[in-house]
């Protein structure tokens, strides 16, 4: 975006000033910016997970009044939901993501198995016992291991949803120490104990795709937007080998696979609010993703976010995983992340401020878990007693 | 030559080359890795023998305007240091040489705003910066970076003062020297290799501060410690770019250190053996 965005620049007469960083960084940086009214940026990145928090707290400029040609319509509805607070758009996408089972065709077809279009967790566990192979280096199966709300707790909870769990009912009750996320997290850390590979719990979604991409695992569970790194020869050692398949389900289909999107913003306290929403509608527009194929290959366009980049023939010539993306992310609702009502938006994510030190909390417990510290039940005992906690002090389980 | 100094010569060689491999490995790896490309670098099985390419050089240097950021590091860590010479050598001459009952509470007070980990005052120092519109500009970060090397400054020049007899500043007293002369032609002179120590200290500590600079500037007044932050991106790990942009961004502070190591080494040690 950084280098096309000279055209815009020479198209309006405006100019840009960038500012790149590392995703922890970059949200510390932009929140300590936007909740003291810091005024630094007139655009910023922001996350399925921050922009209906900091829409509420009206730190935002709303989005949803830009010209007929932007085509709303376009944008995928589960997309624009995870972006909105009451109906009120607040980011516009500009690259949006699911998740998808990752897995080595050679392998498969070595061990006389065939992947089904929809696996379920049994099938999965099954799979990676037989493809298992440690002696020569191959691991049945890799997840993210690594600690963190945005590393470890990803997979699980997609599990959890799937097992029918959620992170909160609707009276914000955390529901922890529910069967649901019991049996996801035993069946997360017997997984990783039995068929993972050597130090999971220091790998996170990086580290976890260079091994994969270097031939070491049998099956992966992830984002879909590995997809164009894993079928690079020039990236990938597996490029000729992976296969995918949707990401699986247990006792429910909600859930079951993540949905993300990363949006441009204009915070509230920016005095070039029209300017900067000229940039963003050009960068998260048709035309924008069209001269980005043309320019640096078809394979490189930002997927996920709109109808037409699915219509574009040579998109879909070019990413033979492009369909199956889009399906993920149409059947990933991140307002029914449960099967029973909840209070909160979110997949692998609770959209409310205080999720932050909960997902690193809980996923620390379950990481010394896997790492054989402690039992899945006094992980899980912890995790329920701190997000309690949390949430009392918070005045959530008081309303 | 008898066997038994070989003997001993030859343990010192392996112990100390042993001891510098295993310091400089990091740095060498980094160097390294800036030679490959990313395929290489992520690579689980670690090579020495690769193809080199200059490609993430030049990656680096056509993406960012290095030398802006060189130029900030330079400058901010340069005035910053003065400052807190400027600042620190009155202050550690008064507390060696004329301490009072409470000279020990405060150089201990000085050393203990060091001990808070800088997170925890980054939203009043934000809001303060942002109140008086000093978010990304070289005074503000030149400000921060004196307040924090500060203490450190005052401790090193204090510990040397104090080697220093008091006999000396005694007799050039007799002789009619004012509180001028003392420092111009007693201290000054014989604190030589204790300032450029400390200078030399200070401005490796500012020009390694990754925290402030990030947090505090933008495209303006940010350092090359912001720089190498800019290439550690969420698409994923590009340890080769990453790697050449560590190297291009440790090589002056590295050089300089290289410069004046008899010094540094000299000024670490200072009040160590009494």
């Amino acid at each position: 975006m950084q280098e096309l965005s000279s055209e815009w620049e020479q198209k309006t007469g405006n100019s840009i000033n960038w500012l790149v960083l590392e995703e922890n960084v970059l949200r510390q940086r932009v929140t300590t910016d936007i909740s003291t009214n810091g005024g630094q940026f007139d655009i910023i990145t922001i996350g399925s997970y921050e922009a209906p928090i900091w829409g509420k707290n009206d730190w935002l400029t709303p989005v949803d009044d830009l010209s007929a040609d932007y085509d709303y319509n376009d944008i995928f509805e589960t997309v624009r939901k995870g972006l909105s607070v009451d109906g009120k758009l607040y980011a516009l996408p500009f690259y949006a993501e699911s998740s998808m089972t990752y897995y080595r065709k050679d392998l498969f077809e070595k061990a006389g198995i065939t992947m089904p279009d929809q696996p379920t967790y049994d099938q999965i566990a099954e799979y990676a016992s037989k493809v298992h192979d440690p002696d020569n280096q191959i691991y049945g199966l890799c997840l993210r291991g690594k600690p963190g709300s945005g590393e470890n707790i990803v997979p699980i909870m997609t599990s959890v949803n799937t097992h029918g769990g959620k992170w909160f009912d609707m009276n914000w009750k955390p529901q922890l120490d529910s069967g649901p996320w019991h049996k996801a997290v035993t069946l997360y850390v017997d997984l990783l104990n039995k068929y993972g590979p050597p130090g999971v719990t220091s790998n996170g979604y990086n580290e976890t795709r260079a091994l994969f991409a270097s031939g070491k695992c049998g099956m992966w569970i992830d984002a879909t937007v590995a997809a164009g790194y894993l079928f690079d020869p020039a990236e990938s050692k597996v490029a000729s080998s992976v296969g995918f398949t949707s990401a699986p389900i247990a006792d429910v289909p909600n859930g079951a696979a993540l949905q993300w999107a990363w949006a441009l913003a204009i915070p509230k306290s920016s005095t070039k609010a029209d300017i900067a929403k000229g940039f963003i509608a050009w960068a998260t527009s048709k035309e924008y993703i069209r001269s980005v194929g043309e320019k640096k290959g078809w394979i490189a366009i930002p997927p996920g976010t709109r109808q037409s980049t699915y219509d574009l023939k040579e998109y879909q010539d070019a990413a033979p995983f492009a369909n199956f993306v889009k399906t993920a992310i149409l059947s990933a609702d991140p307002t029914k992340p449960s099967v029973d009502p909840v209070p909160y938006m979110g997949i692998t994510y609770a959209s409310i401020p205080e999720y932050q030190s909960i997902g690193t909390e809980v996923g620390q417990q379950i990481a010394a878990a896997v790492a054989g510290q402690q039992t899945v039940d006094a992980a899980l005992a912890a995790g329920q007693a701190f997000t309690l906690r949390t949430m009392e002090q918070s005045g959530y389980t008081k309303k | 030559m008898s066997s038994r100094p070989l003997f001993s010569v030859g343990i010192n060689f392996i112990v100390g080359w042993g001891a510098v491999l295993l310091l400089v490995f990091p740095i060498i790896w980094m160097l390294l890795t800036s030679f490959k490309t990313e395929i290489d670098a992520i690579s689980p099985e670690a090579s020495l023998i690769f193809q080199p390419t200059l490609d993430n050089y030049r990656a680096v240097l056509g993406r960012s305007n290095y030398w802006m950021f060189a130029l900030n590091s330079v400058g901010i860590s340069a005035a910053a240091t003065f400052l807190a010479l400027l600042i620190g050598f009155p202050a550690a001459y008064s507390m060696a040489f004329h301490p009072t009952e409470r000279t020990k509470g405060t150089l201990l007070w000085l050393l203990s705003t060091k001990m808070m980990p800088p997170v925890g005052v980054l939203v009043p120092i934000y809001i303060l910066f942002k109140d008086m519109s000093l978010i990304d500009t070289h005074l503000g970060l030149i400000l921060l970076f004196l307040v924090a090397n500060l203490p450190i400054v005052v401790w090193m020049l204090y510990s040397f003062f104090k080697d220093i007899p008091r006999d000396i500043l005694e007799a050039a007293r007799i002789d009619g020297a004012g509180l001028w002369e003392e420092f111009r032609f007693i201290l000054l002179p014989l604190s030589g290799p204790a300032i450029s120590s400390t200078a030399l200290l200070s401005i490796i500590l500012c020009w390694n501060e990754a925290f402030w600079s990030i947090n505090l500037s933008t495209t303006k007044a940010a350092t090359l410690a912001a720089f190498i932050a800019t290439y550690s991106a969420p698409q994923g790990l590009f340890w080769a770019k990453l790697s050449a942009a560590a190297v291009l961004a440790v090589a002056p502070v590295l050089i300089m250190g290289w410069v004046g190591q008899r010094h540094l080494v000299r000024g670490l040690t200072f009040g160590a053996v009494k």
